[in-house]
Formats: structure tokens, C-alpha cells, sequence
């Protein structure tokens, strides 16, 4: 089939208007959030409801064609980029809140529903929706699903799939399955765990239920500096081993605190410390949390901070949160790119990893700013580079793998909420064997037979020791059953330009 | 060479423990690889395996050609009070795992249904939270990683052992409540608090409905419990249904939340350690154990559903997490029809333990919504491509 075919078959389905097969339309869909990595879609389809979701979907299985669901683009992994041969299936259009639940602290929503805007619906209720990635304002919860996303928050509150009840899903044949329940009861095996995180390879969620969480009545947040990044991460530890659970406990090393003072989004970190601590405590009464802030505070001071300021008012508190949360902009100042790194190590080694990564970035000449989920040990370590300099950007790949390969030997992992995607592929086997990757393989074969949703991610095929293959007549592809995109049933190029 | 020759010819006489009044061969591999080993042989020889742990939960009394028990499995590799983690093998009882925790300053927030000897890989394989769900969420929220061996052999790893990990599938989750059907866990790696400096329970006496709205009102409140279980008057020992608050924590966050309790009395130490251990006992004791999970507000009307069709002589639920869990006597009638009613309100029925002939007919899990039966069924195939783990998934 043509693509001008395929164009038209869509745009039957969906309205012409919303199929894109201009190049100056679809280059805008050739990356994420991540810009070392890049692929042109050879057709954008963007549904509005998810009756049109279903029946692209199936119209693409009975083609044999591949597809790649995508929300807002924000993601840091290159997972929603589509392959030559693949249509680009993008689900912004659907962004309506079905339902508020506030008697049982839920909701019903389309996947792309904006994450912060969700919360601020729910807040007349007082409720909101926990996790809070840094890209909050333009990232969808049906993304969020995707790749598990978590946030400064999730400390506390737990990661996306500690917030998703029920799931209505497409599978890659185009029938629907139910998973979950409204009260968030798996309905015999854990289908809603298992979905959440499987970064588009199970097939697209059409219909969310999302657990929603009472607002905190009461809310401290400190600012602690120290003179070395050493004494910041021990300064985390002794939080965690007293005890406390903060709601967020975020860390900025000086690099990161330069960036921002520099921007727009200045939040009065010193800018002489090495590394600032942003600690949030929240809860119901004011007293306890008052409490609680002073024995954190302790804890520091007696850690090694310089000094632990407490946000006087609201309006100082959101200047701090600003400074965290507009980081990654505040470093497009260092340079033209930066690659957001993601790892997580055990967080008694914290002080170990991060100087490690300080002599990977002055070994490569590189630029490494750190800030990052302390608290869960979760890293971001963010490398500034030009991309158009070749030797810069090889240098940059061999620090990333170096940086990940230190991760785990410190007992870490390679990500811990951006995702695998195409950009952590290389390193899944060095944290799994080749029968752990076959069984991801197997699992994701019974959702998608033809592995045909978001090929080529997540697991590296050619390392993967084979499973036999589970036929599920009911699953079974009425298309071609081929991956590739260079052949129809009909030995047709698929999408001929 | 009959199946215990060879078995011992494989694994040692050692690994052979006496057998059960059924007379399957009990087998108790003595490391994950003895479990791999053991089943790649059972899946080629088309042996029919059942899963045990230290037999308090689940009846041993599946037909099958042998029984692996994972009782031998019973080392804690790690323990990290600093990153509160720890890694530890399936077999291993609770009680001995809390006590080695605790020498470190650690806690795992689960306090599962059964006795005290139950093992971690039972609470897992059938995710069954007790009353701390309230505050510190279901089993799997408190796993970092497994690794299984599936019915043809094969060792998976998933997870990590730190707090967040997002690299590959969420396998995990799909053992965590799986009741074995997708391979036998043979080591956890876990999520811990820290040991709580401050740990009371408060309890009330009065009538379901007085007591469902009072628990309705603390969440509403917005204090925060670690347990808010509404327990029955048989369950509880007493005249009338008790509303058990626990709350951990800081001295100073439990205090604060103490001051909202009210007419609540106060248990001693001594005196909430034997309620807890009662209420949890108590379900490993009567024939048939189930739980269902409906929305919060729900909760009222699924507690009278439950009693008009299968009496409410032993329940504990969470009214504001919308779980129940109910024990006792009952027909596979009355359990096959109580699910399609409750399939048709959208709360699932999980049947927790219960003789063979219940299980096979009823199933642990059932009535799935649209288009879930098929994957179900697929992960089984999956992961046990011979059949070789005797598991009623799904009922007749």
C-alpha cells in the first residue's frame, strides 16, 4: 500500500485534517525529549476518541503495519519515535477527564489528559494526582502509564503504577481488554502492573481510572546547602535511616545551581554551595509537620549542612520548587543539547556514584550537572554537548555508558522512570540475562503476536535466549504476521513514498 | 526408576522430606538452581508439580506427582538497613524474617493473613495484604524484585533491589498474586521502612453501620492510619464489630493522630500484638478464605451482599481501601454465584485458600472482564508450557 492509500484510509477514519504525511509536518514528531536519537514517522495519525483509536488499530493489523503510540513527546528514552515503515499513532486529541470520583478518590481519564492539568481539576475536590514529573505540564497520564513515570513527589507517594486502578486497553490486533477494577483489586493476575511501564509494547491504554490523593493540609519545605556533594548524600541517608519519609527529597549539585541562578527561574539557591537538598514534608496537622521539619533539620545541620532554610510562605516555597522543577530548561543555557541520564543506585551510594561521575565528566571534558530524586537514590545526571560536534557527542555516549556501568556496579539499574526505549537498549544486558530478556519477549508476544506496537524497544531481540512462542488463537493478527515494514501481504512496499 | 529415585538421584536424599498424608513425594530443593533443575525435569518428564511453602496457607492437598516445597529456601543473602532493603529467599517464615529485620532496625509493612510461620513466597505468590494495607499499600508495593523458576525450568530475574526501576517489564507484578501459575519464586527483594518508633492501636465496639461511617469520617479526616479494619464480632472475640485504628510512625506524627481518635480505647502493647495476631490467625483456620475489592464507598453494600449470601460470621475489611476479606464455610454454589454478582458490580473475587475440590471449581481467579481471559490463559502458557504446576487458576 501506497502511503497516499494509507493516508486516505485513515483520514477516513479519523478526518483527513488529522493525518500527517507532509515532512515539515512530521519532522515535528521525529523526536522526544531526549536529542540524541531521531526517526521520521512515514504517516502521523491523530484520533479523537477512542472508537477512531480502535478502528486505526485495526485497520493497521489487518495491513500488517507497525505503529507506535505517542503522547505529549516528552519522554527522555526515545520511545515514542516510529521507525521508517511504522505509523505514528498520536493520542493528545484524546484529553478529555471522564470522571471525578471524589467519594472514592478516583478518576476516569483519556490518555491524553495533560498530567498537571488532571490535578488541577481535582483540586476543588481536595485531590490530586501524585506523580509529578518535571515535564508535568505537557506530559499526558496516558505516557505516564507508559513509561511508569514518577516525579519528585513519589517518594512518598509512590510511582505511576501505584496510582492506576483499571486500565481499558487496545491490543495490537484491535480488540480491547478490561484490566483491574475500579477499586483497584487486580482482577486475578496483577494485568494492570504488568501494563504499567511496558512502554507502549502491550498496546495503547485508551481509558485510565487513576487513584487521586487527598491534598496535604500542612507543608514544610527546607533548602539545606553543603560545601561537598559527599556530606549531601550522607545528609540523605540519615533522613531515610531516622525514619522520615519526606514528601520529596530532591538534590542540585553546583553546576545545576549555577544554571538555574543564572535563568529566568532563579530560586535563590547559594551559589557557592556544592550541592543544595530540597526537602518537602507534608501532612495533615500543622504541629506534626512543624515537628517533623525541625528534627530533618537536625538531622542536616548535623549531617554537614552550612545552613537549612525553611520557605517562609507559599510564594517562596513555589520559588524553590521552580528552581528544581524548570532545571533541565535552566541548562540550556550551558549549551546547545543536553541528554537527561537516568539511573538508580542503592542510597548509601550516593556519595560513592556521584564522585564517580564527577571524574567520568572531567575524564570525557564534559559538562555534568546533577539533580536528581536523592531520596530514592534515583540519578539524573544531565550531560550539556552540541550535537552538530561529532567527537563531542561520541565523547558524551562513552560517558553515558560509563556513568551507567558505574550505576551498577554500585547494585543499580539503568533507569528509574524514564525508560529503556531505544536509548537504554544497549545496556539491558548488562542487568539481565539472556533468559530474564527471553521472558520479557515471551510476554510481550502474548500481547502483541507480531510484536508489531513500538517495535524495537525495550528488549534488545538479539540478545534474548528464545521462548517457545504461546499461540493465543483469540490474540491472533489477521494481517501479514510480518515486522517488517518493507513487505505486504501483497509484497508491496508498505509505505512507498 | 520411579519419581522419588529420580528425584533423589537429581537433588540428594536431602532434599526428600517425609511425604504428606497423600503420600506425594515432598521435595524441598535446597537453592533456586535445585528448583530450576528440579522442574525442567518434572516439565520433561510431564510431572505434575504442586507448590508449597511451610504448608500453613494454602491445604497440601492438590493431586499432583510431587510436591516442591520451597522450605529449604530459607536464607536472607541481604539486609540493608541504610537503603532499607533487604533480599531474601522465598521459604523463609515470616516471623523469622521480621525477627531479622528488626535486629537491624527494620520493618516490612505486610502483615499478612495465616500463622506466624507462613513464608514470604506464600504471602507474595498470593498477595495477600493484611489490615496494614491501609497505610503501606498491597504486597507488591512492597517488592523491589523477583526471581522465579518457571514450570519448564527456566530462572527469571525481574526487578532490582533498588527503589525505583523502570528497565524492562514489570514482571513482579505479575508474580506478586500469580499463585504460582507463573513459575515458583524462589527470592525477593524487598522494600522496608524503618522500625517505627511510635506503634498503637485504638479500638472501637458497635454496630457495622456506626462503625463503617466512623471509618469513612477518620479518612475523610484526613488522618492517616497505618490499619483501619473493621473486624467481626467472631473474628474479634467480642459482643459487636470492633474499628481497629493502628497508627505508626513518629511519636510525634502518632500523637498528633491519637488526638483525633476520640471515644477510641486504647490498647496496651501486649494487648494489640494479640489482636492482630488473632484477626490473622483467624483466617487460616476456617475452610474457605476469599477477598473482593470494590470501591471505598461501595464497602457497606458489599458487606451486606456478603452477609445475605454467604453469612458475615468472619470478616475483616478496609472500608476506605474498599477490601475485604471473608473465611468460613461455604458451597462452590454459593461461591461461583457470589462472583458473577459481584462481576456484575466490577469487584473481583480472589480466592485466597480452600480444599482442592473448591479450588478447581471455582478457581482462584474468574469471571474476568472483556478480554483479559485470553492474556491470562497466554502468560500461563507462557510460563508453563507443559502444565507442570498443578495451580486452579481459573475454575471449571
Amino acid at each position: 500500500m501506497s502511503t497516499s492509500a494509507l493516508a486516505d484510509d485513515l483520514g477516513a477514519i479519523v478526518g483527513p485534517r488529522h493525518v500527517r504525511v507532509a515532512v515539515a509536518e512530521r519532522v515535528t514528531y521525529a523526536m522526544d525529549g531526549l536529542p540524541t536519537h531521531r526517526r521520521l514517522p512515514d504517516v502521523v495519525v491523530l484520533p479523537g476518541t477512542r472508537e477512531e483509536v480502535i478502528a486505526v488499530i485495526r485497520l493497521l493489523a489487518v495491513l500488517g503495519i507497525p505503529f507506535v503510540p505517542r503522547g505529549a513527546g516528552t519522554g527522555l528514552s526515545g520511545g515514542a519515535l516510529a521507525e521508517e515503515g511504522a505509523v505514528l499513532i498520536v493520542l493528545t486529541r484524546l484529553n478529555r477527564i471522564l470522571k471525578v470520583d471524589a467519594a472514592n478518590r478516583s478518576a476516569l481519564v483519556e490518555p491524553g489528559v495533560v498530567n498537571a492539568r488532571l490535578s488541577a481539576a481535582t483540586r476543588p475536590h481536595g485531590l490530586h494526582y501524585a506523580p509529578d514529573p518535571s515535564s508535568q505540564t505537557a506530559c499526558t497520564i496516558g505516557g505516564n502509564v507508559a513509561e511508569n513515570a514518577g516525579g519528585p513527589h513519589c517518594l512518598k507517594y509512590g510511582v505511576t503504577a501505584n496510582h492506576i486502578l483499571a486500565l481499558e486497553v487496545v491490543l495490537a490486533s484491535g480488540e480491547t481488554a478490561l484490566l483491574g477494577s475500579p477499586g483497584g483489586e487486580p482482577w486475578g493476575p496483577d494485568l494492570v502492573g504488568l501494563f504499567v511501564g511496558s512502554e507502549g509494547n502491550f498496546g495503547v491504554a485508551t481509558r485510565i481510572t487513576v487513584r487521586l490523593t487527598p491534598l496535604p493540609r500542612a507543608v514544610r519545605t527546607l533548602l539545606a546547602d553543603f560545601m561537598t556533594l559527599r556530606t549531601a548524600g550522607e545528609g540523605v541517608s540519615a533522613i531515610i535511616a531516622a525514619g522520615i519519609v519526606p514528601a520529596a527529597l530532591e538534590m542540585m549539585d553546583q553546576s545545576c545551581i549555577q544554571a538555574v541562578e543564572d535563568s529566568v527561574y532563579a530560586a535563590g539557591y547559594p551559589r557557592d554551595a556544592a550541592a543544595v537538598l530540597l526537602v518537602e514534608l507534608d501532612g495533615q496537622d500543622d504541629g506534626a509537620v512543624g515537628a517533623e521539619a525541625d528534627t530533618v533539620s537536625a538531622i542536616l545541620k548535623q549531617a554537614g549542612a552550612r545552613a537549612v532554610r525553611s520557605a517562609q510562605n507559599e510564594a517562596e516555597r513555589e520559588r524553590l520548587w521552580q528552581g528544581r522543577k524548570k532545571a533541565f530548561g535552566a541548562m540550556g543555557r550551558l549549551s546547545r543539547d543536553l541528554v537527561v541520564q537516568d539511573a538508580v543506585v542503592p542510597r548509601s551510594a550516593l556519595p560513592d556514584v556521584l564522585e564517580t561521575i564527577a571524574g567520568i565528566a572531567a575524564r570525557y571534558r564534559l559538562v555534568v550537572s546533577n539533580v536528581f530524586h536523592a531520596g530514592d537514590g534515583n540519578l539524573h545526571p544531565n550531560i550539556s554537548f552540541d550535537a552538530t560536534d561529532e567527537p563531542m557527542r561520541i565523547r558524551v555516549e562513552l560517558a553515558s555508558a560509563e556513568i551507567m556501568a558505574a550505576c551498577i556496579a554500585a547494585g543499580g539499574t539503568i533507569t528509574g522512570e524514564h525508560g529503556v526505549g531505544l536509548d537504554k537498549l544497549r545496556y539491558m544486558p548488562l542487568i539481565f540475562d539472556a533468559e530474564s530478556l527471553g521472558a520479557m519477549l515471551a510476554v510481550r508476544r502474548v500481547f502483541d503476536p507480531e510484536e508489531r506496537v513500538n517495535p524495537g524497544k525495550v528488549v534488545p531481540v538479539h540478545a534474548c535466549r528464545e521462548w517457545a512462542r504461546s499461540v493465543n488463537p483469540g490474540a491472533m493478527p489477521r494481517g501479514s504476521g510480518r515486522v517488517n515494514p518493507g513487505a505486504t501481504p501483497r509484497g508491496q512496499p508498505v509505505l512507498a513514498q | 526408576m520411579t519419581i522419588l529415585e529420580k528425584v533423589t538421584a537429581l537433588l540428594g536424599e536431602g532434599a526428600v522430606l517425609e511425604a504428606g498424608t497423600d503420600q506425594v513425594p515432598r521435595i524441598a530443593p535446597g537453592s533456586p538452581d535445585a528448583v530450576a533443575l528440579l522442574l525442567g525435569t518434572a516439565h520433561q518428564e510431564g510431572w505434575h508439580v504442586r507448590i508449597e511453602g511451610a504448608g500453613t496457607w494454602l491445604p497440601s492437598d492438590a493431586p499432583a506427582d510431587l510436591a516442591l516445597t520451597t522450605r529449604r529456601l530459607d536464607r536472607v543473602p541481604a539486609v540493608e538497613p541504610q537503603d532499607l532493603t533487604a533480599t531474601a529467599e522465598a521459604g523463609i517464615g515470616l516471623d523469622q524474617l521480621r525477627q531479622q529485620l528488626a535486629d537491624r532496625g527494620a520493618w516490612l509493612a505486610v502483615d499478612p493473613p495465616g500463622l506466624a510461620g507462613r513464608t514470604l513466597g506464600s504471602m507474595v505468590a498470593t498477595a495477600t495484604a493484611g489490615p496494614l494495607r491501609q497505610g503501606f499499600g498491597p504486597v507488591k508495593d512492597h517488592l523491589l524484585g523477583v526471581t522465579f523458576v518457571t514450570g519448564d525450568g527456566r530462572m527469571v530475574q525481574s526487578g532490582g533491589r533498588v527503589m525505583k526501576n523502570v528497565a524492562g517489564y514489570d514482571l513482579t507484578r505479575l508474580q506478586a498474586g500469580g499463585f504460582g501459575a507463573f513459575g515458583v519464586i524462589v527470592l525477593v527483594h524487598l522494600r522496608l521502612r524503618a522500625l517505627p518508633r511510635a506503634d498503637v492501636t485504638h479500638v472501637l465496639e458497635g454496630s457495622r453501620d456506626e462503625l463503617t461511617q466512623i471509618a469513612e469520617d477518620i479518612a475523610a479526616s484526613g488522618l492517616t492510619p497505618a490499619a483501619l479494619e473493621l473486624v467481626s464480632p467472631a473474628l474479634a472475640r467480642r459482643d459487636r464489630w470492633v474499628l481497629a485504628v493502628r497508627l505508626v510512625g513518629s511519636p510525634t506524627l502518632v500523637s498528633a493522630d491519637e488526638a483525633g481518635l476520640g471515644r477510641f480505647a486504647k490498647l496496651r502493647a501486649e494487648e494489640a500484638h494479640g489482636f492482630w495476631m488473632r484477626l490473622a490467625e483467624g483466617f487460616a483456620v476456617r475452610p474457605v478464605t476469599f477477598r473482593i475489592g470494590g470501591v471505598p464507598a461501595a464497602s457497606d453494600e458489599l458487606l451486606d451482599l456478603l452477609q445475605h449470601q454467604v453469612g458475615d460470621e468472619w470478616i475483616s475489611a478496609a472500608p476506605a481501601a474498599g477490601a475485604i476479606r471473608w473465611s468460613g464455610d461455604t458451597t462452590v454454589d454459593r461461591l461461583q454465584r457470589l462472583r458473577r454478582t459481584l462481576a456484575a458490580l466490577e469487584v473481583p473475587l480472589t480466592l485466597e485458600r480452600a480444599p482442592w475440590p473448591v479450588r478447581t471449581a471455582v478457581g482462584h481467579f474468574g469471571a474476568y472482564r472483556e478480554g483479559a481471559g485470553p492474556l491470562v490463559a497466554g502468560l500461563r502458557r507462557t510460563f508453563d508450557p507443559g502444565g507442570a504446576l498443578v495451580v486452579a487458576t481459573d475454575g471449571e
